[in-house]
């Protein structure tokens, strides 16, 4: 066997094959490759430790079909996120809109950068059009300037929107807003505050 | 910029959240379409900053300070085996060829197995070639107050060599399109406590975070906008900054831990995004706000 032609002939074609491969690579292949250089790549800094790389579940089905799941499975994990919102005790969910503004002006929080334990900020303008004084916002986000006005200051829409800030995947699995009360972003009187930004009828929003 | 609000304030109107268990209010019948909020397409702060620009750019660029003694360190003698770079560093051109050599990277260089961008490959030669060691290097790699990082020069002084020249990737070689092929999987990928990917935020045109436009990575415009005016001097902090310090801030401001300094995710990155610009002017050395 050993040294034979056709063994010979063979061995020459493998080697062909392998100089060809990384030419013949599917998709699925190069994400494997991506996610085993990130998981390499990155050292923990600050309160962005290093296990911050790691996809969780919502994030893996995210990532696995371009942020467009099936839509039995979307409906069923959208259901499992809803689940897990917790309403404040009291029932009430509209805060004190002017401490709204002030947290949805913040970008601060979770940043290698941030102090950890100081109080998080909504990121909100940085991609949505909310109260007309600022001009300065990010158009990643639909504009919520007049929300309540537009909807109509209801104990229904209020816990749409509580929970909307909360966790936004629970209606839209891969949306691009992050899961503020979810991930421990947000405390329950901070999305309060912003329920009020957007729904109050005194609130800037909905002059 | 009127009708661009009109549009999203509709656009607010059309969208309704999905959860049939939580169905909101319907927008009130007979409700008229809301005047458009008051918004400038530029803020009086990016006003400002233009007006500055402008004028630093007629009395010069202080990138070019930078410039000069990346220049001088090209040239020197330096490390533990006292050579110079500009006789021991090949960019992808020949050894100490320095024009042209910035918008040919990244690239794939067989003595170090591996595709580099420009600042990565200025490190590799300083610590093979020149005998630096690469932990004191990578320990303050990017510019801070008053200290400016001697690799930061040098990147600097290399890039300034290829001003408005054509920016060239060269993707036919395997090794590149490779690692560009992992860096658009890199943009996509979702993780932290944001759930945030670059794409994020550079995956679609004409979006903006506050007044800061977005580029789309994907697009040949977008990906250029990317890569002009880096290496850059930056304004706030009066600091000199490289690409690759730019890709490290963005994992920041995502929320991801650090990527390790000079490291391949973000080779594949600058892959990605300065390839996608190929064919177009690299127009050099820049000054960001």
């Amino acid at each position: 066997m050993k040294n034979s032609p056709r063994y010979s002939i063979l061995a020459a074609s493998m080697v062909t094959l392998v100089a060809a491969m990384p030419l013949a690579h599917a998709d699925g292949d190069y994400r494997a490759k991506a996610l085993a250089m990130i998981k390499q790549d990155f050292v923990g800094r600050g309160q962005a430790t290093a296990d911050r790389v790691n996809a969780d579940g919502l994030q893996t089905i995210c990532n696995r079909t371009g942020n467009k799941p099936p839509e039995g499975i979307a409906k069923r994990l959208e259901a499992d996120q809803l689940a897990a919102v917790k309403l404040p005790a009291d029932g009430k969910l509209l805060g004190d809109w002017k401490s709204g503004e002030q947290i949805a002006q913040s970008g601060r929080g979770f940043t290698w950068s941030d102090a950890p334990g100081l109080a998080v900020g909504g990121n909100c303008y940085n991609c949505h059009q909310i109260a007309p004084k600022e001009t300065s916002f990010g158009t990643v986000g639909p504009s919520l300037y007049q929300f309540g006005k537009l909807r109509g200051n209801t104990a229904e829409t209020q816990r749409y929107v509580y929970r909307k800030i909360y966790n936004a995947k629970a209606y839209n699995l891969c949306s691009a807003m992050p899961r503020f009360g979810h991930v421990g972003a947000l405390t329950e009187k901070q999305i309060k505050d912003l329920v009020a930004l957007l729904m109050d009828p005194n609130s800037p929003v909905n002059q | 910029m009127i009708h661009r609000i009109a549009v999203a304030v509709v656009l607010a109107l059309v969208i309704q959240p999905a959860g049939a268990q939580d169905k909101p209010a319907a927008v009130k019948k007979g409700a008229k379409p809301p005047a458009a909020a008051p918004a400038e397409p530029k803020d009086a702060a990016t006003l400002e900053f233009e007006k500055f620009r402008t004028q630093m750019e007629q009395e010069g660029n202080p990138a070019e300070l930078h410039e000069m003694r990346g220049e001088e360190l090209w040239k020197a003698k330096r490390g533990a085996k006292g050579i110079s770079l500009a006789a021991s560093c090949d960019l992808g051109l020949g050894v100490g060829v320095v024009k042209g050599a910035y918008v040919q990277m990244p690239r794939y260089f067989a003595d170090a197995g591996k595709v580099m961008d420009a600042e990565r490959r200025i490190v590799w030669c300083m610590v093979e070639k020149q005998g630096f060691k690469f932990d004191d290097l990578a320990k303050r790699p990017f510019a801070s107050g008053d200290y400016t990082p001697e690799q930061t020069a040098l990147v600097t002084y290399v890039a300034a060599q290829s001003t408005n020249m054509k920016i060239a990737v060269p993707l036919k070689d395997p090794h590149v399109k490779e690692v560009y092929e992992i860096g658009k999987e890199v943009v996509t990928y979702r993780a932290g406590p944001y759930d945030f990917s670059c794409n994020t935020c550079h995956g679609e045109d004409g979006k903006r975070i506050r007044m800061q436009n977005l580029p789309n990575l994907s697009t040949p415009q977008g990906a250029l906008t990317a890569v002009l005016g880096w290496p850059g001097y930056r304004m706030t902090g009066s600091v000199m900054l490289t690409h690759q310090w730019r890709m490290n801030d963005c994992f920041r401001q995502q929320r991801f831990p650090q990527p390790k300094y000079a490291s391949d995710t973000v080779t594949a990155l600058l892959t990605y995004m300065t390839a996608n610009a190929n064919g177009h002017m690299y127009k050099g050395l820049g000054i960001k706000r």
